[in-house]
């Protein structure tokens, strides 16, 4: 039976895979941030999953407003990394992981979750940028395969954070119902508070932000009964990418065990988030 | 991009009167200064966004520059919509149906940042939008 091990919790900013790409790391505007991402990566390097699943969403790269899925699976042996409008990342392309995707997307199915299929998908920063939070390095390839999670934060009415949060619960029973025994990282894309257009742009909520922290961790059944509109008044119109964490939380354990976390802003026009948790935790009896 | 798919978009975004704010469509939803991009919001921009979407592609973006009236002519966009355009009136990109990730995109092109646009949607220059964004953000 496969087991998460790990879910990483992170922001997916644009701006700070742009800063990783051009030897910004260090730079004073940069540096607290990456110096927060230290920790994280240090454990991570020591318990590489032999899969990961990331949660995230598109932003007008590999989709666009055609067809608006909820939720979707990538089910792809390969994902290219997306032209923005300026190049590709030079990062390594995404190797899938069919398999376990058709499982995952079967299991969901079974439990009413009907997400929508990608066979072909270009993956942007929103998949990208949190592989490089992870990996900063990864040579010519990304630590393992990984399965794309996408969800629609763009337009409104985006999913429930409740329903993000059952969609985790069962990811994480569809996880522990694979055949081959695999270990799985999870990782739960974007955030923290931020807004982008409007009168209200640059907002910016830190006392939001580290109740979030806080309860994804001990509590995530509270931000689960959020509504939309208090995601978007609370964390910004764009803040509300924040759901995306409650889908990794989901699928690990009722108690985990915290390995980092490390808040810092701005990235960008955002506050940005890291958290990582061990799932290897012993549970209460 | 086909004609084809084109002509199969909503009706044009051109309504009686003046557009309606995208500040004032989110229904339900009214969070002040907060465009909502709700679906009225998306059908409204569909063309607008398949434009912006199309600069993806560098061939598509040296065609626009080539001449940015008949690019928007093809993608059957809203006479005030083109005029956004054209003005680089970001705000009424916005108010007119663009999702900010499409609009970006355009902003990409003309060098500006993400905190550039804010700074315009907000009354300020970038580098006071930026400064605010260091003290810790705003404060809606
Ligand atoms: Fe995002």
């Amino acid at each position: 039976m496969a087991e998460v091990i790990w879910g990483l919790a992170t922001s997916h900013v644009p701006s700070i895979g742009a800063a990783m790409d051009r030897g910004k790391t260090e730079d004073p505007n940069w540096k607290d941030l990456f110096d927060g991402y230290a920790p994280a990566r240090a454990w991570l390097a020591e318990h590489k999953p032999d899969v990961a699943i990331v949660v995230y969403n598109d932003h007008a790269n590999g989709l666009d407003l055609d067809i608006v899925p909820t939720f979707g699976i990538g089910t792809a042996d390969h994902y290219r990394v997306a032209d923005e409008g300026y190049g590709p990342r030079q990062v390594p392309d995404v190797i899938g992981d069919p398999e376990l995707s058709l499982h995952l997307l079967e299991s969901l199915v079974d439990e009413n979750f009907d997400l929508t299929v990608f066979q072909e998908l270009e993956v942007d920063h929103g998949l990208t940028v949190p592989l490089s939070v992870w990996t900063p390095e990864p040579g010519d390839a990304w630590p393992c395969p990984v399965v794309p999670i996408l969800v629609n934060v763009i337009q409104y009415p985006q999913p429930t954070a409740a329903r993000c949060y059952a969609l985790g619960q069962a990811l994480g029973r569809a996880i522990r119902s694979y055949g081959d025994d695999v270990t799985v990282g999870v990782l739960g894309t974007g955030g923290m508070s931020h807004q982008l257009a409007g009168a209200r742009a640059g907002f910016i909520n830190p006392e939001f932000d580290k109740m979030w922290l806080e309860k994804i961790e001990k509590d995530p059944a509270a931000l689960a009964g959020l509504s939309r509109e208090e995601l978007i008044r609370e964390a910004g119109s764009e803040g509300i990418e924040l759901i995306m964490w409650l889908i990794m939380r989901g699928a690990m354990a009722d108690e985990v065990t915290k390995v980092h976390s490390h808040y810092f802003l701005p990235a960008s026009n955002t506050a940005a988030g890291i958290a990582l948790f061990d799932n290897r935790a012993p549970q209460p009896a | 991009m086909t004609a084809a798919a084109l002509a199969v978009a909503p009706p044009s975004p051109t309504s009686k009167g003046s557009p309606m704010s995208t500040n004032e469509t989110g229904g339900r939803l009214n969070v002040p200064g907060t465009p909502i991009f709700d679906g009225q919001t998306s059908r409204r921009g569909l063309r607008l966004n398949k434009m912006l979407m199309s600069f993806r592609s560098a061939e598509n973006r040296e065609r626009f520059a080539a001449d940015e009236a008949a690019y928007c002519a093809e993608f059957q966009l809203a006479p005030e919509q083109t005029q956004a355009v054209l003005d680089r009136d970001w705000t009424a990109m916005i108010d007119l149906g663009g999702s900010i990730f499409y609009v970006y995109k355009l902003a990409m092109m003309d060098g500006r940042s993400m905190q550039y646009l804010g700074g315009v949607f907000t009354g300020m220059t970038e580098e006071e939008f930026l400064a605010e964004l260091r003290a810790g953000g705003r404060r809606g």
